[in-house]
């Protein structure tokens, strides 16, 4: 342990986690103020999201999505990039699945229809994110602006596709034909025996998304590229001098990330919804960048953040109904105190748990 | 250590322990749709159905607001484990879900508004609002002098598209050379919610040569009214009565009464007359309708008015079709 470092597991077990409870006692704060017992509320909260087998699998469901748009976002850290267009990237993601699942359901069975699925979903979310990879290596244009203008761009071309193109006719809701057997994914609960989510749609998407979390790890830390794509993150100037050319590394890694964005498709429109709709994406996409935040960019941390922002989606719902004083604009208000503490002000505690290190550490490296 | 696992162990089976739930009450119960509430628009009329449900009757209900589609599910089935009934579900986003908990709670009852679930206990409630789009049409190219009328739409879907589709037959029912002016505010549901776009939309119509604007947009258009008020121009109001907000500038309001759809539903229920079935409801079933009060009268003339009710006395005899473009998609009559 070298000095002003806390050993790894403080940093990456520790850390987050009196984050959270400091997220969380500053909630429960606010639970006070409009007179509401926080205890209760944070037992409401856990209850809900963990204690029943349906609350377990919302979770889970959450958090899949959470795991695809958490990781996207981390590739892209790691090469210095910041990808907020996971969410444009997603609802594109979507067209690709549904393109594959209105063409194949009524021919083949799901996993026939699934790798075609995976394939349309990866390349729609990565082409996304072409234009925006291609103007930043290229022409200079930070991908900040670049990939926030292209959700909005992803929102006006889905709105005229579904609403003109692939809508049904006489329904008011835009959105495609729902989805034959073919173009289902199954259910957690149909492939695991024993296992009982209750109508919670969990489905065989969370398990493709613990292989991309591999897939990631693999890539980031054990191939050729994913070195040259944390050399480039860490210093452009000195990737450069080896040899790596920074326009190849933004954009392939870009694609990389709007791909995995893309992903989160494969859960929402052939694992729950069986049909394409407008705004399903619905914000995951963005709060996939306070997963990566949370999770350090690393999957295993991801996986975690993941199943913490689950947490507090479905435990969030319950609360909000099983205390009506406590909206759902209450529950977006302990969100973002868990984003806060967790990454905007993921160090302030930093320096306190540093000196507690010191404290102990100290008559340990003392020489006899 | 030990001791510190035990303590934890205990907290965690503290949380765990299930929540106590409610007994089983005979309230009925009302899940808006994403919008929220207090939207200022479709949810918040609903809202005003159950609230005068509880002046009415001096009965409570509960509501519960959904943050995304998959909330809906859980929320209706949550309801329906606890004995409420009737449970009204705000907005064709929530279809899905209410086709599922009717089917898994078969003595439940389920009610929905703006879209239909065939189902054996469901109620579903549906409007034409093209038809009040059209009252609201013929007013304008009445009441304007410049022979252009506008159209500020929020979220480019089909509900929207609808209502400027009844717009602009109304306004061709006066003249055919009437122009209509037409824009939508965007393709999130933040068209919904962005008073200044509105005001922007509204001022470049004004320029265009537009002096009767319609906002169709929820909150997107208290910006719109308010533009059209401030240069000199005439609004038209939607979904509540906004008359009030500009007087004299508001020319009239067109009302979906999403509050009276809820309040019959409740009524209903407490009557032990509560139905199954789809109701379609348009001006001659009083669920669209126009507002004339204090702030409107001078703005209506007699002849307007006249026109008006013959309209209206034509549509509900079948004498005009209001052409629903949601059923081929073209906006053509």
């Amino acid at each position: 342990m070298r000095a002003g470092q806390l050993p790894r597991w403080a940093d990456y077990g520790l850390m987050p986690a009196i984050n959270v409870v400091a997220a969380f006692l500053v909630s429960g704060l606010v639970v006070l103020l409009i007179g509401e017992n926080p205890v209760e509320a944070v037992r409401i909260l856990v209850w809900g999201a963990l204690g029943w087998n349906e609350g377990i699998g919302f979770t889970l469901f959450y958090a899949t999505n959470f795991i695809f748009t958490g990781l996207a976002v981390a590739v892209a850290f790691h090469a210095g990039l910041f990808n907020i267009g996971g969410e444009g990237q997603a609802y594109l993601g979507g067209l690709g699945v549904a393109l594959a699942c209105l063409a194949l359901d009524r021919f083949v069975p799901w996993w026939v229809t699934l790798p075609v699925a995976v394939a349309g979903a990866a390349a729609a979310g990565a082409l996304w994110a072409l234009v925006p990879a291609y103007l930043q290596a290229r022409r200079g244009s930070h991908v900040v602006i670049t990939t926030i203008m292209f959700n909005f761009i992803a929102a006006s071309l889905m709105v005229y596709l579904l609403v003109n193109v692939m809508a049904k006719t006489g329904s008011m809701q835009p959105e495609t034909r729902t989805f034959e057997a073919g173009g289902r994914l199954p259910l957690l609960q149909s492939i695991l025996p024993g296992v009982d989510f209750g109508s919670a749609p969990v489905n065989l998407s969370f398990v493709l998304a613990l292989l991309s979390c591999v897939l990631v790890w693999v890539l980031i830390w054990r191939t050729r590229l994913g070195y040259e794509i944390r050399t480039f993150g860490a210093s452009p100037g000195a990737a450069v001098y080896a040899g790596i050319s920074p326009v190849r590394i933004t954009i392939v890694t870009m694609l990389i990330s709007g791909g995995l964005a893309g992903m989160m498709a494969i859960n929402e429109i052939m694992g729950s919804q069986h049909r394409l709709l407008i705004e399903f994406v619905s914000g995951y996409g963005f709060v996939g960048i306070a997963v990566a935040l949370m999770g350090r960019a690393h999957p295993v941390g991801i996986v975690l953040a993941a199943i913490l922002f689950g947490i507090l989606y479905q435990g969030g719902a319950e609360l909000a109904f099983e205390m009506p004083a406590i909206t759902r604009d209450m529950i977006v208000v302990i969100q973002g105190l868990v984003i806060l503490f967790a990454g905007a002000l993921e160090h302030m505690f930093r320096p306190l748990l540093l000196r507690l290190f010191g404290i102990i550490a100290a008559p340990a490296s003392k020489p006899a | 250590m030990n001791i510190l696992l035990r303590a934890a162990s205990l907290v965690a089976a503290m949380l765990l322990m299930p929540v106590a739930m409610s007994p089983a009450l005979a309230e009925p119960a009302l899940v808006y749709s994403v919008g929220g509430k207090f939207d200022g628009s479709f949810n918040e009329a609903a809202y005003r159905g159950a609230e005068a449900f509880r002046e009415k009757t001096g009965e409570s209900y509960r509501d519960f607001e959904i943050a995304r589609d998959a909330d809906s599910l859980p929320a209706l089935r949550n309801f329906a484990n606890r004995g409420y009934a009737p449970i009204v579900a705000i907005g064709f986003n929530q279809a899905e879900a209410v086709g599922a908990a009717a089917k898994a709670f078969p003595e439940a009852r389920f009610s929905i508004v703006d879209m239909v679930v065939t189902a054996p206990n469901v109620r579903s409630v549906t409007f034409r609002e093209q038809e009040g789009a059209y009252i609201a049409g013929l007013l304008a190219a009445m009441a304007s002098k410049t022979g252009t009328i506008g159209f500020v739409g929020g979220m480019d879907i089909p509900l929207i598209r609808r209502f400027l589709c009844g717009y602009r037959q109304g306004a061709a029912s006066v003249s055919k050379d009437v122009r209509v002016l037409f824009n939508m505010a965007g393709d999130t549901p933040a068209a919904f919610a962005d008073p200044a776009r509105g005001a922007e939309l509204a001022r470049s119509q004004i320029a265009r040569g537009a002096d009767v604007i319609i906002q169709a947009a929820g909150g997107t258009g208290i910006g719109v009214l308010q533009a059209a008020a401030d240069a000199g121009k005439l609004g038209i109001g939607t979904d509540s009565n906004q008359n009030g907000l500009h007087p004299g500038k508001v020319l009239t309001s067109i009302r979906k009464r999403v509050d009276a759809a809820v309040l019959d539903n409740f009524l209903d229920e407490l009557s032990g007359e509560w139905t199954p079935g789809v109701h379609v409801l348009g001006l001659k079933e009083g669920g669209m309708d126009w507002v004339i009060d204090a702030n409107n009268r001078d703005l209506i003339t007699a002849d307007m008015e006249a026109a008006a009710r013959r309209a209206e006395a034509d549509i509900a005899a079948g004498r005009i079709i209001v052409h629903d473009m949601a059923r081929d998609g073209s906006c053509a009559p």
